[in-house]
């Protein structure tokens, strides 16, 4: 039987039937990932004994039919910007070479609670800075559609390992889209949930304010089982909030008769590919016929958005990144006369041209002399941004976009240009700057066999709703359920399989 | 010309909880290096800062004391640079919306009364302690300090001399420990002050350029820095040569400050809201609560010792100077002792052997039911006042049962008037001439005689019991 | 706006970052255009906005001041590049 075709919950029924022992899913995933991952590239730290041990520990569980979740066994992976116990954990950076850290983010103890077993690490965009995972100091991933396109990023090696089948759900983190676009340009479904609901302890700091974890999975049902384990109030992260978890999954209803949908026509206009929108808009018909009201609408803050967020990303990045100087962790430049020298030549040789790009952006809109005029500015905009937004969700339960112009580019076209790289952000970072839930679900293919994502976005706390919606589109349509073709094999459609 | 000096102060103080402002290490002194560390303290990846909920109180409660104004909405930023005992390269601190500001303190010197302006308190953590070892030309950083909780209590530059910056930290130390929100300990640096000193000509209305001094870690540096330091400037302006604004550091062996290496670049600390703190709304009601939670401070309780107990001025004013001295009163006299015996006591004895010892008041043992113990000894004509004082001195350090030490060292006194009136007989015996000498009307020879019945009885004797029986006696003869 | 040499060696001092002389002609253009690009903002009249720094009405996260055991020394000096047994090392800092 071909595991890989199964979402992660299915996955999670056969080893609670006992049809699968956890240490064959185990198995299953690792065997995919050993014929994938020299194409792939997708993990950075593969765990195999670790998970087969932890295999047998969940198996006794799901023996004694205690099964802690849905996911009970079921093979995972972490974007490796998450902190894990005794594991190393790299951000996919020069700088943090051999950090293990001594504790567990939340997330990963929750999903060790729920009987998850990780696989490993997950390569991604050095810091979580990027849109194509080829910042990584561990070399690029490419797309399991099409080994010559990105897989998108910053979660790139999250998505792909999805797509191809080594890990039935992975973690990511979502500061500008990170989560969504690589699952937009992977064909699968992934959600960044609403600020604050997802502990951020753990999770290695790009920009504070905008960071949040969440699942990258084959199915919006997938994801809900997922935010189930993850979600809800932690007291050592003090931005987390006091918000009802738990229950998302159980309350899917596929049901989004009479709910007012929001296309913003901003998200629809010049830079979006044709057959992205034809996607995107095609969705929004799938969810018109089960009865939802769909209504165009002009969001004027859009062309605002991607200045405001790189100004701020790149401002709490220049200081969150300050703290990889080469003394307490991590990897120590060599020949450095003084502790300046040390600082110099560790942070320069250690982090990638990207990474030092934006922390200098980040240091120069902090500066003397330009705070008021870029930072300041971008908090205010940020504030014009919100409100647009809440407006929004006064009229609409939900707004539906593209997640990206366009579908996955080509390896090594988009580092020469940072500016067009950031601006294909657009759809992205407002989910990000306003604090929302945002889901990516995979909406068609283009003509060139590559996967188009539609994002639907829903108020603060609207998690559910956004979920739901996701799931009535996908109780509608096959998208999600197409795997890219394995190494050797004919694509579906269109492929450019080697 | 008259030059004036001008100075203003930053002070940091160390809050006294249990706790580390952003984690649950603990802030006790001392402690190996990095034993009282955690991934949070030590800036590790991915791990987030929490508010510790005392931190607040105590800098609220600090604020009300010196009549602030509490910032209703609050928050914190981030102060950013490099520096190897900063593990995070930023210091969560306050700059944009400080929790306490505009806040005043009546200071008296012998120049008169007067009020210092409080421009802001704010919280912040502290940094680590780096030691160079030569042996291996390294510099070492323990972060057992970072995290420790912090306020920073800014001045607007009110003094005019030494005298008033001694006494605007005497109050501020009083205030805050009467709070009980910082030991205040220079030694530990617990408190930790910086000196701004600039001097213009008597009576011009623009500030001269100042120079900031650190490293200031007794009262006594912080006057002679400052002495020295204005007297540095006069210097170079009546050579006709500029100050330079500057940090210099106060070398306590050399007596003079001197000017620090300036960091190599330029201070750019690109302050912005920390975005993993939520921000504070201080309700009223919290700030009620925290308001009836002020306690009695110095000034209060020396009114209230000169009218409930008519103690001199001079009396309360010692006893209160530091709370704990004021809190060993009131348990001593609670326990039935006399106010003025209990406050002579202390302004005596007590502060003799504190001052003896390099002891700080509240690091004594000794305790209040002792001292009213050997005080009802005395009174009840037990102990005479010599022998109490050598209990006292014996004692003190381990705080001794008073009872025990007496009997076992047999040192109660003797009011047996037919024990006295035979050893009189004894002494008599031995001096005819003193009697004569009484006889003759030299008061001088009682004194001997009592001196030498004293001598007989080990000092053990009622003084008023002896001289009772010798004059009867001497009558008698 | 112009963004200078001049300008980028300040920022890459604050930053701690010394990039080689044609990495910085690179980093300066870069940069110029992305700065341009973020002046758009500038048609938006903010005068009256209160600037966001947090999204969510989350106020007064406290955590009680209760001790809880710190980290064991050769767990938190692990990871440390130049190991010592009770510190962390660098070169010597100078007053």
């Amino acid at each position: 039987m071909d595991y890989r075709t199964l979402t992660a919950l299915e996955l999670g029924a056969l080893l609670r039937e006992g049809s699968l022992s956890a240490a064959g899913a185990a198995k299953a995933g690792l065997d995919r990932l050993a014929q994938a991952q020299g194409r792939s590239n997708a993990f950075i730290t593969v765990t195999k004994e670790d998970a087969m041990l932890r295999a047998d520990q969940v198996q006794r569980l799901l023996d004694a039919r205690r099964a802690p979740s849905p996911l009970a066994g079921v093979p995972m992976a972490f974007k490796d910007n998450i902190c894990t116990r005794g594991v190393k954990t790299s951000c996919a950076s020069k700088i943090l070479g051999g950090f293990t850290p001594p504790y567990d983010a939340t997330v990963a103890e929750r999903l060790d609670a729920a009987g998850c077993i990780s696989l490993g690490k997950l390569n991604m965009d050095e810091f979580a800075m990027g849109s194509t995972t080829e910042t990584s100091f561990y070399g690029p991933v490419q797309n399991p559609w099409d080994p010559s396109r990105v897989p998108g990023g910053s979660s790139g090696g999250a998505a792909a390992a999805v797509a191809e089948g080594s890990v039935w759900y992975a973690i990511g983190s979502d500061t500008g889209g990170s989560i969504r676009q690589p699952a937009a340009y992977c064909g699968v479904t992934g959600m960044k949930p609403t600020y604050g609901t997802v502990s951020r302890y753990g999770l290695i700091a790009y920009a504070s304010s905008l960071d949040q974890m969440g699942p990258i999975a084959r199915s919006a049902a997938d994801c809900a089982a997922v935010l189930d384990v993850i979600q809800g109030r932690d007291p050592r992260d003090g931005t987390s909030l006091d918000a009802p978890a738990g229950g998302l999954l159980s309350g899917l209803t596929g049901d989004v008769r009479d709910k007012r949908i929001g296309l913003p026509a901003d998200c629809f206009g010049d830079g979006l590919d044709g057959e992205v929108r034809a996607a995107v808009l095609a969705a929004a018909d799938v969810l018109k016929q089960r009865g939802a009201v769909v209504e165009e609408f002009s969001l004027p803050v859009m062309q605002y958005v991607v200045p405001t967020y790189y100004i701020i990303a790149a401002a709490e990045a220049s200081s969150n990144l300050s703290r990889f100087d080469g003394v307490k962790y991590g990897w120590r430049a060599q020949g450095y006369e003084d502790l300046t020298g040390l600082y110099n030549k560790t942070r320069t040789e250690g982090f990638g041209a990207e990474v030092k790009r934006r922390i200098l952006l980040g240091t120069f809109v902090l500066s003397t002399g330009y705070y008021d005029a870029y930072y300041k500015k971008a908090l205010q905009v940020k504030a014009l941004i919100k409100r647009a937004f809440d407006e929004a969700f006064r009229r609409y339960d939900l707004l539906l976009t593209p997640v990206a112009p366009t579908t996955a580019p080509k390896l090594g076209e988009s580092l020469n240009d940072p500016l067009q790289m950031y601006l294909s952000d657009i759809y992205t970072v407002s989910v990000n700057l306003a604090g929302l839930p945002g889901i990516s679900v995979p909406c068609g293919f283009a003509s060139d066999g590559m996967p188009i994502g539609a994002q639907l976005i829903g108020p603060a706390l609207g998690d559910a709703a956004v979920l739901d919606a996701a799931h009535a589109f996908q109780l509608e349509t096959d998208h999600h359920k197409r795997t890219p073709p394995l190494p050797g094999q004919a694509a579906q459609k269109g492929g450019d399989a080697q | 010309m008259t030059w004036e000096t001008v100075i203003g102060l930053e002070t940091h103080v160390e809050l006294a909880t249990a706790t580390k402002i952003f984690c649950g290490c603990t802030t006790e002194f001392g402690g190996d290096p990095n034993t009282h560390c955690c991934p949070v303290c030590t800036g590790m990846p991915g791990t987030l800062p929490v508010l510790n909920e005392a931190v607040l109180e105590f800098a609220v409660k600090a604020g009300l004391a010196l009549n602030c104004a509490v910032t209703r909405c609050c928050r914190f930023d981030r102060k950013n640079y490099f520096y190897p005992d900063l593990p995070k390269a930023y210091q969560i601190s306050q700059l944009y919306l400080p929790i306490c500001h505009d806040g005043a303190v009546d200071i008296r010197t012998a120049a008169g009364a007067k009020t210092i302006r409080i421009h802001e308190l704010h919280m912040e953590e502290d940094a680590g302690k780096l030691v160079h070892d030569p042996w291996i030309d390294q510099t070492r950083a323990d972060y057992n300090r970072c995290g420790v909780p912090l306020i920073e209590i800014v001045t607007e530059p009110d003094f005019r001399s030494a005298d008033e910056v001694v006494a605007y930290l005497e109050k501020l130390r009083s205030t805050l420990q009467y709070l009980g929100v910082s030991d205040c300990k220079m030694q530990e640096g617990s408190l930790r002050c910086d000196v701004n000193l600039s001097v213009r000509p008597a009576g011009a209305p623009a500030l001269g350029t100042r120079t900031e001094m650190k490293n200031l870690n007794s009262f006594k540096a912080i006057a002679r820095s400052i002495q020295y330091e204005a007297r540095r400037q006069i210097e170079r302006l009546e050579d006709g040569k500029r100050v330079v604004q500057e940090t210099r550091r106060w070398d306590e062996n050399k007596d003079a400050t001197f000017a620090m290496r300036s960091k190599e670049n330029a201070q750019d600390y690109r302050y912005f809201p920390e975005p993993d703190i939520p921000p504070l709304e201080l309700s009223e009601a919290y700030l009620d609560r925290l308001k009836a939670q002020q306690p009695e401070m110095a000034e209060a309780r020396m009114a209230r010792y000169q009218a409930d107990y008519g103690l001199p001025a001079y009396d309360t004013q010692m006893i209160t100077a530091q709370k704990a001295l004021a809190d060993f009163f009131e348990r001593a006299v609670a326990l039935g002792a006399p106010a003025k015996q209990v406050s002579n006591w202390i302004m005596g004895e007590v502060m003799g052997q504190l001052s003896a010892r390099g002891l700080e008041a509240r690091d004594m043992v000794f305790s209040p039911a002792a001292l009213a113990r050997l005080i009802a000894l005395v009174q009840e004509g037990k102990l005479n006042r010599n022998t109490a004082v050598k209990v006292f001195e014996a004692v003190f350090e381990h705080d001794e049962d008073v009872d025990a030490y007496v009997q076992k060292h047999g040192l109660e006194q003797v009011s047996d008037a037919g024990l006295v009136g035979c050893v009189a007989e004894e002494v008599f015996a031995a001096n005819p001439k003193s009697i004569e000498d009484y006889k003759a009307g030299k008061e001088k020879a009682f004194g001997f005689l009592v001196g030498q019945v004293m001598r007989q009885l080990k000092g053990q004797a009622d003084p008023a019991v002896v001289r009772r029986v010798l004059r009867m006696k001497l009558e008698q003869n | 706006m112009k963004i200078t040499e001049e300008m980028v060696d300040y920022v890459s001092v604050l930053s701690r970052l010394k990039l080689p002389a044609e990495e910085k002609a690179r980093m300066t253009g870069e940069l110029e255009r992305i700065l341009d690009y973020m002046d758009v903002l500038n048609a938006l009249d903010t005068a009256e906005v209160e600037p966001m720094s947090h999204v969510f009405p989350l106020k007064n996260v406290l955590r009680p001041d209760t001790v809880e055991p710190s980290f064991a020394r050769p767990t938190l000096l692990q990871n440390a590049p130049v190991p010592d047994e009770e510190a962390f090392l660098v070169p010597k800092t100078v007053e």
